[in-house]
């Protein structure tokens, strides 16, 4: 299936051509993609779903330029990822790429709102700091260290350091992974409020079916391999997901 | 302030301990380092301007009695620029309330007033007036040993005469920096003193009108020193020339530029044990921190920033640390310095001596300091900046845990969980458990090294003057004694035991080298003076052949049965051909030794004798010495008990000083690799330990993982310190070898039990600063937080 037939009309983000990713582990072949074309739109929300092991992450590392595939091609708009250098790559994240990580990877030493200031510092046209934090509801807790604050309020600030560099894509890696119910859901909304009002692209790895409900299309992986996408007619809002 | 660098100081502030801990090690080895080196700067300059200024001359001889016509002859030899001729002799002092001798050594100054050569700097009171009597001036640290001022009146025994002598002035010389009497090794304030006297004055004493028994030289740029050496010698042999010499033979200069050498060496040494502590606890840090923010690592680079930066972030943490030990230690050199400059100041006489910066030595240690931090952490940081992202984003596999070698050895029942927990994180990771063992070894080894120097010395003085040699007293004749003369000293009321000896100067060579040395002729199986092999043994003096102590045997590079041309610089003047029979051990000076009667019979002269060693009845000590002094024709009288105690006083108080500095920095390296070992096993393992505590383990049995390693450590360190001890102090005695002395490579067991206990206590004290921390782990948020 050809994803940029579906989606005809669209400006294309990122344009991926039959991508295969091996990890020699010794003597034994780990195929985490085996083939995978896709393309992405401007302002999309896709949910990547998949089993564990299908090759999520990999897929979303690659796009975002922390990774590069074994064999195949991807775009970002003119730019070609899989021929970038170390350095190339390092500037295509400064420049475009909010990331947020499943264990929220901030920095302990520093507290939230220095947190969202370290990537602002080195962003071409940031938001502020304390605007990002308020779109995340976190502005009360700018001055607490992460050790200060509770696992979704990481995951908040986290969110919030992705934002604030106005990325023109975030890629979340099971923002929701280790969050209750109703913390996951306030996490869900703030970014879907990001791709709503900024237009960022978004994709968004889960094992929870039930978030695919907010995304414009479903990305299934199974095995390394693209096994269906689906485009929802209705989105639902965070707040009306039902786990 | 850029949030990255507000991060590294968080970073800091969080590692304090550790970082204060290598800023120590770091200042440790920066201190000493600019310490000696600006020492060796200062001494330096301050020698040369003193040298410079009045005017030090560079080739020094002495005959026995040379007439004045001969002064023309002597300045048109080529290479001479400036030429002085004068009397040099030494006297008995009679000085009230002292019982024991002091010599005076008399120079004379022209009686137009200063001389040319060796010029007096005068320190208080005045110079001598032309062409008054009975003036002189003294030499400052024997007035300030005696308490003399300008005003006082001495007594001297001149030729068998007592005269009475008025100081008028005190003063300094570039001659005399550092007062050694010929013949002993170490400064005697008390015993020997520089007396300036007008020339008129001791013409008269010892009817040397119109001649001369010492001449000084200085040579004009770009000449030879051998040549102008070889000429003076030519011209003034008929005079009984006794050889010329140039300033390394000098014993005040030569004093200073072992002195300057030593120095030296401690600058080359110090840098290298501390900077390598510190380089290796900076390597354990800093990988550490580093494996420890893998994850912020990736994210940072997740977000765009570059590898450079990355790396950047890594090496400031590092040069924050580095520098500050490079203030630190810098700031403390300074004040180090200043206070050994305050001890030279009591050993070197100088005009004026001041503790200069010597600044390239500053910025040297920086880069050094610098090289090392960067040395120690490249590959932590390397390996911080080539982290793929993708791979550092997810969280580390739990690292990979065996049953060691230990366990299969040792039965289960043995060993409690907690020390199977402390056997596997050592097996788990050998090269680290290595380098702490080492790390802790050396601060064993440095306090080895700082202790070493006293028990070397204390051996040396036990060796030579208990040992070897007996004697009480010794007395020299200023002209080869009779028997009879002999006979009378030694039947003095009080003295039970004597031998006698006869000493000549000579110059040996050996292929192309050569020394000026004086060659004593003992008795066949001296008792008081006796000579030992390496190993306290007896060596007796065999009929024929010669003996070299064992640093003529290493100058010349003669061992036994080579064959060595000794020129003999008194009398008929022979030039023999001797066979090394034998070495013997000495610590100082460098001596030669033969058979008297063999002696005699190359001097073609009858059983004379320039000295004697005298045992003596304790209680009538001062009486043989009363009557000695009294006696004309004998030369200096040594007490050998007053001799070792005032070296005690001197040298031994200056040890204590250099010992209490290295034994401080010492407990410096063993506090700061013993906590930072400890620290960071409590880092990598607060999660495990908050795990066990939770489970309901008590922070007893907590403390026994922690602190189990770091007992271990400590327990491999002690030996091996130990036996890096003693290589550092072989590698220390080869560096400050000098002409003077050789250093004895001993090593107490006090000194290896004392070096042992620090490092046990800074590993209690570490062990106590860390279970505190146990006791206080916070266990929610260590377990709430990844890390
Ligand atoms: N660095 C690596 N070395 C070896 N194999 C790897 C590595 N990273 C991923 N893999 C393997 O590649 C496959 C895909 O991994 P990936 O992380 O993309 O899965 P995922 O879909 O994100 O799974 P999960 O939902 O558990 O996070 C897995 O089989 C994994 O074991
Ligand atoms: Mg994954």
């Amino acid at each position: 299936m050809n994803a940029s037939k579906v989606q005809a009309g669209k400006t294309s983000v990122f344009h991926a051509v039959d991508i295969a990713k091996i990890y020699q582990m010794g003597e034994v072949e780990v195929h985490a993609l085996r083939g995978v074309s896709l393309d992405l739109y401007e302002g999309e929300f896709v949910v990547l779903l998949g089993a564990s092991g299908s090759g999520k992450s990999t897929l979303l590392n690659i796009l975002g330029g922390l990774d590069s595939p074994t064999s195949g091609t991807v775009h970002y708009r003119d730019h070609e990822l899989t021929a970038s250098d170390a350095s190339q790559l390092t500037q295509y994240r400064r420049d475009n790429v909010g990331f947020v990580f499943q264990f929220y990877n901030l920095i302990p030493s520093l507290t939230a709102r220095e947190n969202v200031e370290l990537i602002t510092e080195i962003a071409t046209s940031p938001m502020d700091a304390m605007d990002a934090l308020d779109l995340v509801g976190l502005k009360p807790r700018a001055d607490h260290f992460p050790a200060q604050l509770s696992g979704g309020e990481q995951q908040r600030v986290a969110i919030a350091r992705a934002i604030a560099k106005n990325p023109n894509v975030l890629l979340c890696d099971e923002p929701t992974g280790a969050l209750d119910v109703q913390t996951g859901i306030v996490v869900l909304q703030a970014i879907g409020q990001i791709n709503r009002q900024l237009g960022t692209t978004t994709a968004v790895i889960t094992h929870n079916a039930e978030i695919a409900k907010m995304a414009d299309r479903v990305i299934l992986l199974s095995d390394g391999h693209i096994a269906g996408i689906e485009t929802n007619s209705t989105k639902f809002a965070a707040q009306d997901l039902r786990w | 302030m850029r949030k990255l660098d507000r991060k590294l100081l968080r970073d800091l502030y969080q590692l304090r301990g550790q970082a204060a801990a290598i800023v120590l090690v770091i200042a440790a080895g920066v201190a000493t380092f600019v310490m000696s080196m600006c020492a060796y700067h200062s001494l330096t300059a301050t020698k040369d301007a003193f040298y410079r200024d009045y005017r030090f001359a560079d080739v020094f001889t002495s005959t026995h009695r040379a007439p004045d016509a001969l002064l023309p002859r002597l300045r048109d030899i080529e290479g001479v620029a400036a030429i002085e001729t004068r009397l040099v002799y030494d006297v008995l002092l009679d000085v009230v309330g002292m019982s024991e001798p002091a010599t005076a050594r008399l120079i004379s100054v022209p009686d137009r007033g200063q001389s040319e050569l060796n010029q007096v700097y005068i320190r208080r009171g005045r110079m001598i007036e032309p062409l008054h009597t009975g003036e002189v001036v003294v030499s400052e640290v024997f007035a300030a040993a005696h308490g003399f001022v300008p005003g006082d009146q001495v007594r001297a025994i001149i030729n068998g005469k007592t005269q009475s002598m008025k100081i008028v002035g005190i003063a300094l010389s570039p001659e005399y920096v550092i007062q050694v009497q010929p013949g002993s090794v170490l400064p005697d304030d008390k015993r020997f003193g520089i007396f300036w006297i007008g020339r008129r004055d001791l013409e008269a004493a010892f009817d040397m009108t119109g001649a001369f028994n010492s001449v000084t030289v200085r040579l004009a740029l770009g000449h030879e020193t051998v040549r102008v050496i070889d000429e003076l010698d030519r011209l003034l042999k008929p005079y009984g020339s006794v050889g010329a010499y140039d300033r390394d033979e000098q014993l005040s200069h030569r004093y200073l530029s072992d002195e300057l050498s030593q120095l030296r060496g401690m600058a080359v040494m110090a840098p290298a044990i501390f900077l390598g502590v510190a380089a290796f606890l900076l390597n354990i840090a800093v990988s550490r921190i580093i494996t420890q923010q893998r994850e912020q690592i990736a994210a940072l680079k997740a977000f765009g920033y570059s590898d450079f930066e990355v790396g950047a972030h890594y090496l400031n943490l590092v040069f924050v640390i580095s520098v500050g030990g490079s203030i630190a230690g810098s700031l403390i050199g300074f004040w180090m310095g200043a206070n050994m400059m305050g001890m030279y100041e009591e050993f070197y006489k100088f005009p004026a001596l001041t503790f200069l910066i010597h600044w390239p030595a500053v910025a040297a240690a920086f880069l050094m300091t610098s090289a090392a931090a960067v040395v120690g952490t490249f590959l932590s940081v390397r390996s911080a900046v080539t982290l793929p992202p993708a791979e550092a984003i997810r969280p580390e596999a739990p690292p990979s845990y065996r049953a060691s070698w230990f366990e299969r050895v040792v039965p289960k029942r043995f060993l409690a969980p907690e020390m199977r927990m402390v056997v596997r994180n050592l097996t788990r990771r050998p090269v680290r458990a290595a380098l702490s063992v080492v790390g802790i070894a050396m601060a064993v080894a440095v306090m080895v090294l700082g202790n070493f120097s006293l028990d070397a010395m204390n051996y040396m003085m036990e060796f030579q003057f208990r040992l070897a040699q007996r004697q009480d007293l010794t007395v020299t004749f200023v002209e080869p004694a009779t028997e009879s003369v002999m006979y009378e000293v030694q039947n003095l009321d009080g003295v039970l035991e004597s031998e006698t000896m006869r000493s000549v100067a000579t110059r040996i060579r050996f292929q192309n080298r050569s020394r000026r040395i004086g060659i004593m002729g003992l008795l066949p199986d001296p008792q008081l003076y006796r000579l030992l092999d390496a190993d306290e043994r007896e060596v007796r003096v065999p009929e024929f052949g010669i003996m070299l102590n064992s640093k003529l045997s290493e100058v010349l590079g003669a061992s036994i049965g080579d064959e060595v041309i000794v020129e003999v610089l008194e009398g008929k003047r022979p030039t023999l051909t001797m066979e090394v029979s034998a070495i013997v051990e000495e610590y100082a000076g460098i001596n030669a030794y033969m058979n008297k009667r063999l002696l005699h019979e190359v001097l073609l002269e009858s059983n004379v004798a320039s000295g004697a060693f005298l045992k003596v009845d304790p209680n009538r000590i001062d009486a043989v010495f009363a009557e000695l002094e009294e006696r004309p024709g004998v030369g200096s009288v040594t007490i050998k008990d007053a001799m070792m105690q005032s070296f005690e006083q001197t040298v031994a108080e200056n040890i204590l000083v250099m010992r209490s500095f290295i034994v401080m920095f010492a407990a410096v390296i063993a506090i700061g690799v013993v906590y930072n070992t400890a620290k960071i096993s409590l880092s990598e393992r607060q999660r495990d330990l908050a795990t066990m505590r939770v489970m309901g383990f008590t922070n007893r049995e907590v403390s026994t993982v922690l602190l189990g390693e770091i007992i271990i450590f400590t327990v491999l360190a002690i030996p091996l310190g130990c036996v890096i001890g003693y290589g550092l102090a072989a590698v220390m005695t080869a560096g400050l070898d000098t002409d003077n002395y050789r250093i004895p490579l001993v090593i107490s067991r006090n000194t290896l039990l004392l070096a042992s206990s620090v490092v046990v206590v800074a590993t209690i004290l570490s062990a106590l600063l860390v279970q505190r921390r146990v006791k206080r782990l916070d266990l929610i948020s260590v377990l709430k937080t990844r890390d």
